[in-house]
């Protein structure tokens, strides 16, 4: 069953249409990153999933409801991080997370919720004297302080230094559990470690849905092999690397020396689909 | 689910007016004001209004009250303009039934932090001013009434008000409204067309409320039509209120619709803009 399903989605600004036709659907409990250059729709997308935004048009679904018209029950089975909170800056950090799960029926524990993310030292604290990840780290045990069963990342870690970046993605890999989560990113290696499955939208459209192993075979010819001979060295591209690679000691044998192939990276895909979407757009 | 919203609001109330009695910036502002007021009283203390036997201490004490418990109205407006801003509001949006929670707990912890702020003027003010006559009724009601009158209306200035600067723009008017209300020198003094200006707004019926509650019979004779009106008083300040409380929900719920993590971040980014 779908946790969350988006058909059809637009949405237009004026003239402009930011979402032009976006379709994905993510499975309960799957991890699903939305990934795409700055303004390709994925916060414009998320709002609307969030229920904060109304849509133009399209079909949309979270936990089998409508977003836009969906009550406080279903509210109560979503939790979501935003880009950046700066909020209760005067509360402290044990004390707003007992005051938000006080809304829920059947809320985490605040003392182990606030032992999960790491801020058991900080429980105390008044919350606008946290460091910026300690922050973070807040705002993802407020998203899940409800126990939601879908969790709504929005750009969870920009302005993140790489450290603290890997001690929040090993925080929503345990935090995910059973949950259902979508996260938008631009940071593509964000996207490969946190996600089963990505989906790249780009100029309002999805752009590739899979797997990073799936969307990397969509791209032909971006294995990159490079070998010497005669003390020359070559390089070329070529989209069956093996066979290539075979051909090659065929005809040469052992006079090919230091061969290496690299396999088309997720990066390099990205980069050649955002690249081709931008390509076929344009006039 | 409604009493868990309501009891989260009470408790949120709690907390919030605890915190504004335990920091110092709030602690400045709870005592800037009503000690400012009594260093005016106390230079009033002494002087007589013409021939009406009372000082112009004793007349201005229950306008200022009336006038602090006015300023509910902005303290409302500020703070929805400024939990919007930082994303408070939001929060709220994000939490099941929590805009419920959010705003039982905003009515309590501004009307809990203003009558502490009357408490901290009229106590000392008490002992400062002589020829008072305390009627509690009339000033329980004067004040549950002012409240209602003026809180749902500073609800939707708050909202209408997108940034902390253009609370600014609300300042100068309400500054002025003060002036010709009557609240440091009896209004009968003023111009007719000012006189009836004043009479549309909460602030003058506030302070002729607390000057029935705290002045002797005889001191009405200085007001206009040398009566406290009440019933007069009743109908202006249940106006508003009826008003504030049919058109609050609705304008509250625009401007929580309108409410998302992308406004929040565009809102910092000109308030940065406007430092850096």
């Amino acid at each position: 069953m779908s946790a969350v399903d988006v058909e059809d989605l637009r949405m237009r600004y004026g003239t402009a249409d930011v979402l032009d036709g976006v379709t994905f659907q993510i499975r309960a409990g799957e991890v699903l990153a939305l990934l795409g250059p700055n303004g390709a729709g994925k916060t414009t997308t998320i709002e609307i999933l969030e229920g904060f935004r109304m849509r133009s048009g399209g079909r949309v679904e979270v936990l089998g409801a409508d977003p836009a018209h969906a009550g406080e029950r279903w509210r109560a089975r979503v939790g979501i991080v935003l880009q950046s909170w700066r909020d209760h800056g005067k509360w402290r950090v044990r004390e707003l997370l007992a005051h938000l799960a006080s809304y829920y029926d059947d809320p985490w524990d605040v003392g182990e919720l606030v032992a999960a993310v790491g801020l058991a030292g900080q429980a105390g604290q008044k919350i606008r004297t946290l460091s910026g990840g300690q922050r973070r780290r807040l705002d993802v045990a407020i998203g899940l302080v409800g126990r939601p069963e879908v969790l709504f990342l929005d750009e969870p870690t920009a302005a993140f230094d790489p450290q603290a970046r890997r001690e929040f993605h090993d925080l929503v890999r345990a935090a995910a559990g059973r949950t259902t989560i979508l996260l938008t990113t631009h940071d593509l290696d964000e996207a490969e470690k946190l996600a089963d499955r990505i989906v790249i939208v780009n100029g309002g459209r999805v752009i590739a849905d899979g797997t990073s192993r799936e969307l990397a075979r969509l791209i032909a010819g971006e294995d990159e092999v490079r070998w010497t001979r005669d003390g020359h060295s070559f390089s070329t591209t070529t989209p069956d690397s093996t066979r290539f690679a075979r051909e090659l000691f065929l005809q040469y044998g052992e006079a090919v020396h230091e061969l290496e192939v690299r396999r088309a990276s997720l990066e390099q895909t990205y980069l050649t689909l955002v690249r081709q979407a931008e390509g076929t757009a344009a006039p | 689910m409604t009493t868990i919203s309501v009891k989260a609001g009470l408790t949120r109330g709690r907390i919030e007016l605890r915190q504004s009695f335990t920091n110092g910036a709030d602690l400045w502002s709870h005592f800037f004001w009503p000690l400012l007021m009594l260093a005016v009283l106390y230079f009033m203390r002494d002087r007589a209004f013409g021939m009406s036997g009372f000082t112009l201490g004793a007349l201005a004490l229950p306008g200022i009250l009336g006038m602090n418990a006015a300023f509910g109205l902005v303290s409302m407006s500020q703070q929805l303009t400024a939990d919007r801003e930082d994303g408070t509001l939001l929060r709220a949006k994000a939490t099941p039934d929590g805009m419920r929670g959010y705003l039982i707990g905003k009515i309590i912890s501004v009307a809990g932090g203003l009558i502490a702020d009357l408490a901290i003027f009229l106590i000392p003010g008490l002992f400062l001013i002589d020829g008072l006559r305390i009627d509690a009724a009339a000033l329980i009601w004067v004040l549950a009434l002012g409240l209602v009158a003026t809180l749902p209306a500073g609800a939707i200035l708050g909202s209408v008000f997108t940034s902390p600067r253009s609370q600014g723009l609300l300042t100068l008017p309400i500054l002025g409204l003060i002036a010709i209300s009557g609240i440091f020198y009896p209004i009968a003094a003023l111009p007719g067309w000012l006189q009836a200006v004043a009479q549309g707004f909460p602030f003058y019926w506030l302070g002729l409320g607390m000057r029935s509650a705290l002045l002797p019979d005889a001191a009405a004779a200085v007001e206009i039509a040398g009566s406290w009106r009440h019933l007069e008083t009743v109908a202006v300040l249940g106006a508003w209120a009826v008003t504030g409380l049919l058109l609050a929900p609705a304008v509250l719920r625009r401007m929580a619709r309108k409410e998302s993590g992308s406004r929040v971040a565009e809102r910092r980014e000109r308030a940065l803009r406007r430092i850096g």
